[in-house]
């Protein structure tokens, strides 16, 4: 990069940012100096007006014509070839089949793992340290993951020494190396894995959050009851936690529906390893079949909205209270 | 900003955890809890701890380490096998070589992209999140609605249609203004600004909404009184009162675009000029899989904003984390 690109970029920014200042800037006008009829009206539209042409240009109107591409076969007919494609081919099939074990494992495991760690480590000393070591990975980029994760799984042929950490530690207790990312299925499993690295301590940080916002004489009420642990940690705190975890259980979900950059750093979907989002990916943009792509994001909108059902049943009920 | 979420959350504001802690310390109770709190717990917190650190304390200890010993001993020989070197970095960061992954450019690609796109949606949301909170009008409560149902639609419904309303509005009419003006440029960063401008609003408007919404309403009242007009309110009361729920988002959101890979692959272009790290690295796994000494640098360049947004603003992030752990 010479320093004419840099002075480049810098000068694109600053032009992005004096453009996007004058229409601020404009809008503000006009809002200010509405005409006296229906100002209050047009001052509405002035706040509003941004935001919701980007969203229907942006998301509503893509979301419509997303679902009309995936009723279209090559030559602009209405077909079910795309979902039938996608229910038929070995392939696609189990592009289906990893995103529910992926949906299935992930956010189980990565809560409890969450709730396990955040229960171990509350009021104990250096709290906030070992907090910070766990919650890391969720400010690192699923890309940078991948890199950290593919050098653990690293696989050295033969009587070579094992630069892998997970190879060295096998054959350090006398077993064979495995070629970890190209074994089906094991390789979908590995790949979970680094999900829930990444997600634990989201999980950990929230229901740490809400294990401290339990009142102190619940916990001392059941310690005179004369519980053990283990029934204080089921009959207090999980109650105590419930929308917590609920929270945290469908957040991981849609995260893990989604989920694209992981798998295509690690395996780029290949050996059995695809997602939909990733084959979404593949299929509408390596392999110009914006019809098979559109279905599969179709497919991941019905799998995304009994979650947005009841996050929205349950912000009706909150403004309902207001 | 405790009702924040949408099924009640406890954020535990208020209660800053070492504090609550080393109360719970002083009281007698909290000493005999501590007493009985198992050792087997505390061991398990450090193997979890150490577990989920030492891939990322691996990767970073190679990327000092020689080419040569990378490829041929395992980082943690470190003390039999010792050797350290900057070559790695020196290699990614600046090497004018074509074959070499040239991340200085990619790392300003990604600033370039990441801070406008911080900015942009901000603005907007706070605009419409005023809107909302304290304009009264027909149907507000249905288009909040919608729009916070808009946050959970997977951004794989909007690539196709977006890319191609690009390609035939924005980039046309680009070129046409590029023509009539050259210091515009024909290739920039622009139509990822409006993709992540686009994808972060409905979070960003249910989160500054509900803050906004909690800003007294006698404030604002008292500010009508006087004859203050919208803007003035927006920008002389409400901005500088929400500025705790701004400085969290935009540590969120800049992370999220600092750390997206799917966005940039499809509206950036993937040329040097305009693509972001992450898409760079991601090239470099596909084509130089093997090439340690390289990915594990490039991998900790691209890991080092992030990371010190991480530890230097983390209490701001786990506000703004605990605040949106509904977004989709």
């Amino acid at each position: 990069m010479t320093t004419a690109d840099l002075l480049g970029k810098i000068l694109q920014v600053v032009m992005g940012l004096a453009v996007f200042a004058a229409i601020v800037g404009l809008l503000v006008f006009f809002i200010d100096r509405a005409p006296k009829k229906g100002r209050d009206y047009w001052q509405l539209v002035g706040f509003l007006a941004p935001a919701i042409i980007l969203l229907a240009i942006g998301l509503i109107w893509p979301a419509i014509r997303t679902t009309g591409l995936a009723f279209l076969d090559n030559s602009g007919n209405f077909s079910w070839d795309n979902f039938i494609w996608m229910f038929t081919q070995p392939a696609a099939i189990r592009t289906l089949i990893n995103t529910v074990v992926w949906v299935l494992l992930v956010p189980t495991l990565a809560t409890a793992l969450g709730l396990a760690y955040a229960i171990f480590i509350d009021k104990s000393r250096g709290e906030r340290y070992y907090k910070a070591l766990v919650f890391m990975p969720m400010a690192i980029s699923f890309v940078g993951a991948g890199i950290i994760w593919r050098f653990v799984y690293e696989y050295r042929a033969g009587e070579r020494e094992q630069i892998g950490l997970l190879n060295a530690i096998v054959t350090a207790l006398g077993g064979e190396p495995v070629q970890w990312l190209q074994t089906d299925p094991l390789n979908t499993f590995l790949l979970i894995v680094v999900m829930i690295w990444i997600q634990t301590g989201f999980a950990m940080v929230v229901l740490s959050a809400a294990i401290k916002g339990i009142p102190a004489e619940q916990i001392e009420a059941a310690q005179l009851d004369g519980t053990n642990s283990w029934q204080r940690f089921t009959n207090v705190t999980v109650p105590g936690i419930r929308s917590s975890l609920v929270v945290v259980l469908t957040t991981i979900s849609i995260a893990t529906l989604k989920v694209f950059d992981i798998v295509r750093t690690m395996t780029a979907g290949n050996f059995n390893t695809s997602v939909v989002a990733n084959e979404m990916y593949t299929q509408a943009f390596r392999a110009s079949e914006v019809g098979r792509g559109s279905a599969l994001a179709v497919i991941l909108f019905l799998l995304v909205l009994p979650i947005v059902i009841y996050n929205v049943n349950v912000l009706r009920k909150q403004r309902e209270i207001r | 900003m405790s009702s924040v979420a949408p099924v009640d959350l406890p954020t535990g504001e208020g209660k800053d955890d070492s504090s609550f802690a080393e109360a719970a310390r002083d009281t007698k109770s909290g000493r005999i809890k501590r007493r009985l709190t198992s050792p087997w717990a505390t061991i398990a917190a450090i193997a979890i701890a150490i577990v989920w650190t030492i891939p990322t304390f691996g990767l970073l200890i190679s990327s000092f380490r020689p080419a040569e010993l990378i490829q041929t001993t395992g980082w943690w020989t470190i003390f039999q096998n010792p050797g350290f070197t900057l070559d790695n970095y020196r290699d990614v960061l600046f090497s004018p070589s074509q074959s070499a992954p040239q991340l200085g450019a990619y790392f300003v690609n990604s600033l370039a992209i990441a801070i406008p796109a911080t900015i942009f949606p901000l603005v907007f949301a706070c605009m419409a999140a005023y809107a909302f909170a304290w304009i009264k009008f027909r149907g507000a409560n249905v288009l909040f609605i919608l729009v916070f149902a808009l946050q959970i639609v997977p951004l794989q419904m909007a690539l196709v249609p977006l890319l191609q309303f690009f390609s035939s509005w924005l980039r046309p009419l680009q070129a046409g203004l590029h023509n009539l003006i050259p210091i515009i440029p024909e290739q920039n960063y622009l139509p990822v600004w409006i993709a992540h401008t686009i994808f972060a609003l409905p979070l960003a408007i249910f989160l500054l909404h509900n803050f906004i919404h909690e800003i007294p309403g006698d404030v604002i009242e008292a500010a009508r009184v006087d004859g203050a007009s919208h803007s003035q309110i927006f920008f002389r009361i409400v901005l500088p009162l929400a500025i705790p729920a701004i400085a969290s988002f935009a540590i969120f959101q800049f992370l999220w675009v600092w750390n997206d890979l799917l966005v940039a692959l499809i509206f950036s272009g993937g040329t040097q000029d305009v693509a972001p790290l992450t898409q760079r690295l991601a090239e470099l796994v596909g084509s130089r899989g093997q090439d340690w000494q390289r990915l594990t640098a490039g991998a900790f360049v691209s890991l080092v904003v992030p990371l010190i947004v991480f530890f230097s603003l983390q209490r701001f992030f786990v506000r703004g984390l605990l605040a949106g752990s509904t977004k989709g």
